[in-house]
């Protein structure tokens, strides 16, 4: 199967109807990537500032090995999370097993588990006076130096728990992204004689990069920021760095631009992944004119696949929860009282204001990109994404940086004008930290948002506006429906993001105002593992709730479009 | 106002909060503090001093590090009245980069030992805790080890376990040895404990603590109150690490014990003075250190205060005089010693 039969329905680029709708979509998506961008670029011009020598010291000490632990991080974290997500994806979505109905929503579970906390989960069980290693000792009789017990804390370990907690960002895209594909496409290649796989490898693979490169470009960014996973396994990377500049050698120009070399790894990634794919298309070949039969598996294969789809749900949620409940029976949090609901509702209100916003913003970015396309709209779009791969103390020192900014200049104009300065408007109230959300997530929602635009054909566009229909009428007739999935999987992915979000709440929240994250830190900092167990367990609780959400609705979705059981 | 996470809630919400710091000044007086420390028995503390003077406290906690920026970046306008760090290294940069301004009290003059405060007044430290060597009891004979430097004595090979040089405590340690040794005997002796790690340095100082009681290592470097915790914990298999472990109060025969400080200033542009020194005052009250100190099982700083029965238990011992401001300007050199000798 050629590329040009895969983009055949497609060619026609859009033009918007009025120029002055176009305009007004492009000045959104601008001001959009505008107040993103400003915390990113405050730290990538210390490119051009004098640090205080750390860079110097750094490249001769540890820079090499730091160097080649996170390109050994990226290489691990997305060949795992890219072989299982797409893998258990295609399983649940185009085979028929024992279970593959529950596991399709279980499968996203471990998408509630913040890395470190899973970090912490193993650890404290693989222990060597924890509960696995005591049980063997019991069990044979050994004692030290019997027995060999693998280590996790070294790199391989600590990307098999990045890689546990973020393949559900692949398998919910590639998921989307195979529910969506045309049976037809699927089915001519069976009439031409390829077996059910080599349908998979040859033209569903393929029809699905966009969504599966999203995907895994997530599950890398966020390996890419994370700080106190690898910190705690003991793992030197680009982040962990960057807080030993900052923080222990005191070179804040230092430590952002290590964090600007970091970004260029992204940018790396980011053009590849469009070198690769330019000069093709990708629609959905074509209207979904009904899914395609669940391939029914032989009873060996179904259990192969039972298990391929059970051991992430298993590793990367059930036992880290059973280890969770165990230090909780240890002695959980003291505080497990009204003032948990406190923390619940602060963490629930926020999640879901940032989902919808964040969300909007998407929207109207990835618009722009598909009808007023451009090399403006395009570089704008990848400036805008760049913010979820900064380390978050970073990227959170860059917002109170725009944020203090803003409110000087408000402050000094008032003050010249009316004889009365306004203060601090802005910084540390909830509309900071909802702003420091669109930063660090937006990256997050275009995701889903794009791909899900991708897929609809421009015949379709085409097709609408020949009939008369306004560009807007087509966005909300035409696009909306067919978006929702798309729209509701960037929210989750959002509102879990926000749940778990620590470095960049901590420190622009305003006074007096904690959330689940901030006391699970709180706890978790301080060496307490037992009592922060309680309020790991409750932030898992309630980023179920928006998967289950999600799961139903699209399962009705499926339903009403005639799926065969 | 209903629960439902609609943008005008959260916006009604974000304006209620953006006016309530005007009102609340208006009606109460207040404390604004900025604080790194994250104990729930610091709110015994909080609601001790409001019982007392009536002034209420709003609070951010979070890490020293981002708590400086923020303040750099409120600028004039930071409603920070005081901060407090866990660490000396940290209050002393806030006090470099000019977020705090200078209080003469008689009162915290006389009660604080001159090596615990900064010599200008922009610093107090109101507790401390000794970084200190945890032995196993089976496995290391008593007296075999007497000081940091014989951390670096090459028969511990494969026997030390340390936190990474990422982590404060690490660096201060260091930059006392600095102040003892200079910059050459300083990195032979960091070299001797990477030579002699019993495994790559990882975790917290807890994890050093269990896993010299599991025996991956027989010579653990820790803070204090990390053992006093698991000597007042309820789980079985944290006491049964107390049990194995002895506590070593190195250097007693010459400069004495490296101790750290949780460490509190006036901020340079604190709008609640009378508050911010009233807090700070209190702060060395004997009820407040006992607050301050028992809740975290750490030392008081104040003469006649004793510590908790289970800290006392362990002994006293000779503190090292030299002034923390000393060993926090110390810190980036520190850990540039560190890098070298590849303590990671």
């Amino acid at each position: 199967m050629t590329d040009t039969a895969l983009s055949a329905p497609i060619t026609a680029r859009m033009r918007p109807a009025t120029s002055a709708g176009r305009r007004a979509l492009l000045a959104g998506a601008m001001a959009v990537a505008a107040l993103v961008s400003v915390p990113i670029l405050a730290v990538a011009t210390s490119v051009l500032q004098r640090g205080e020598g750390a860079l110097t010291h750094l490249l001769q000490t540890v820079l090499g090995e730091i160097v080649l632990n996170t390109l050994g991080l990226m290489v691990m974290v997305g060949a795992g999370t890219a072989l299982i997500g797409v893998g258990t994806a295609w399983l649940v979505t185009l085979c028929r097993f024992p279970g593959s109905r529950q596991l399709e929503w279980m499968l996203l579970l471990p998408l509630a588990m913040p890395a470190y906390i899973i970090g912490y989960a193993y650890t404290d069980a693989l222990a060597f006076a924890g509960p696995v290693q005591g049980s063997l000792r019991a069990l044979f009789g050994w004692s030290r130096a019997d027995y060999w017990f693998p280590d996790i804390h070294n790199l391989p370990g600590v990307s098999l728990m990045l890689t546990l907690v973020l393949y559900p960002y692949v398998y919910i895209l590639a998921r989307a992204a195979f529910l969506d594909q045309s049976t037809c496409v699927l089915e001519a290649a069976r009439t031409l004689g390829a077996n059910p796989w080599a349908a998979c490898l040859r033209v569903g693979l393929p029809m699905a990069r966009p969504a599966i490169a999203a995907g895994v470009a997530l599950a890398l960014m966020e390996a890419l920021a994370d700080f106190g996973t690898v910190q705690y396994f003991g793992v030197t990377t680009f982040t962990t760095t960057i807080y030993r500049t900052w923080f222990g050698l005191g070179d804040r120009v230092a430590a952002s631009q290590l964090a600007t070399g970091l970004l260029a790894f992204v940018l790396v990634l980011v053009v590849m992944e469009f070198l690769a794919r330019r000069g093709r298309r990708f629609g959905g070949g074509g209207r979904r004119h009904r899914t395609l039969a669940p391939l029914q598996l032989s009873r060996p294969k179904a259990a192969a696949a039972f298990l391929a789809c059970a051991l992430p749900v298993l590793l990367g949620f059930v036992l880290p929860v059973i280890a969770l409940i165990r230090l909780h029976g240890d002695g959980g949090d003291p505080f497990f009282s009204e003032r948990f609901l406190t923390f619940a509702r602060n963490s629930f209100l926020l999640a879901g204001g940032a989902a919808l916003i964040v969300v909007t913003a998407a929207t109207l970015v990835a618009y722009a990109g598909r009808l007023a396309p451009g090399a403006a709209t395009t570089a704008a779009l990848r400036v805008a994404s760049i913010g979820y791969a900064v380390p978050g103390t970073v990227i959170a020192v860059g917002i109170l940086a725009a944020l203090g900014a803003a409110d000087h200049g408000l402050d000094a104009w008032t003050r010249a004008t009316f004889g009365q300065g306004t203060g601090l408007l802005l910084s540390g109230t909830a509309i900071a930290l909802l702003y420091a959300y669109l930063v660090r997530f937006l990256a997050v929602a275009t995701g889903p948002v794009e791909s899900g635009l991708h897929k609809i054909p421009g015949s379709l566009d085409a097709a609408a506006r020949t009939l008369g229909a306004s560009a807007g009428k087509v966005a909300v007739a035409i696009h909306a429906p067919l978006l929702r999935r798309s729209l509701l999987t960037a929210a989750l992915l959002v509102f879990v993001d926000v749940l778990k979000e620590l470095p960049a709440t901590i420190i622009v929240r305003p006074f007096n105002f904690d959330t689940l994250a901030i006391r699970v830190y709180n706890l978790a900092a301080d060496e307490r593992l037992a009592q922060a167990s309680t309020g790991a367990l409750v932030i898992v609780a309630i980023g179920i709730v928006p998967v289950i959400l999600l799961t139903r609705m699209i399962a009705r979705d499926t339903r009403r479009g005639g799926r065969p059981d | 106002m209903t629960l439902a996470p609609t943008r005008r809630t959260l916006l009604g919400g974000a304006a209620l909060l953006v006016a309530s710091p005007a009102l609340l000044r208006a009606q109460t007086r207040t404390l604004n503090l900025y604080s790194s420390r994250h104990y729930d028995t610091d709110e015994a503390l909080y609601s001790d001093f409001t019982k007392q003077t009536g002034i209420t406290i709003n609070r951010v906690e979070a890490g020293e590090d981002p708590l400086l920026a923020r303040m750099q970046s409120e600028g004039a306008n930071s409603p920070a009245d005081v901060l407090i760090t866990v660490d000396a290294g940290r209050i002393e940069r806030a006090s470099s980069l000019g977020l705090l301004q200078p209080f003469a009290s008689e009162a915290l003059a006389s009660r604080i030992p001159a090596n615990l405060r900064d010599p200008d007044g922009h610093w107090f430290g109101f507790s401390t805790r000794a970084r200190v060597i945890f032995v196993a009891k089976d496995k290391v004979p008593e007296g075999a080890i007497r000081s940091y430097e014989d951390l670096a004595d090459p028969k511990w090979k494969g026997k030390v376990l340390t936190r990474s040089s990422t982590n404060v405590y690490s660096q201060s340690m260091t930059g006392a040895m600095l102040a003892a040794l200079g910059p050459e005997k300083t990195e032979e002796w960091a070299r001797g404990i990477v030579a002699n790690l019993a495994r790559p340095p990882r975790g917290g100082d807890t994890d050093q603590l269990r896993a010299a009681a599991a025996g991956e290592g027989d010579i653990a470097v820790s803070n204090t109150y990390y053992f006093g915790r698991l000597t007042v914990s309820n789980r079985p298999e944290d006491r049964a690490v107390v049990e194995k472990l002895r506590i070593v109060f190195p250097n007693q025969g010459d400069r004495g014990t490296h101790v750290n400080i949780s460490a509190a200033g006036i901020a340079r542009h604190a709008k609640n003075l009378d508050s911010a020194r009233a807090f700070l005052e209190y702060l060395a009250t004997p009820s407040a250190q006992r607050y301050f100190a028992f809740g975290n099982h750490e030392y008081p700083v104040v003469a006649g205060v004793e510590p908790p029965p289970h800290v006392a238990a362990w002994g006293t011992f000779k503190v090292d005089p030299l002034n923390a401001r000393v060993f926090a300007r110390n810190n980036a050199e520190a850990l540039k010693i560190m890098d070298r000798a590849g303590w990671k």
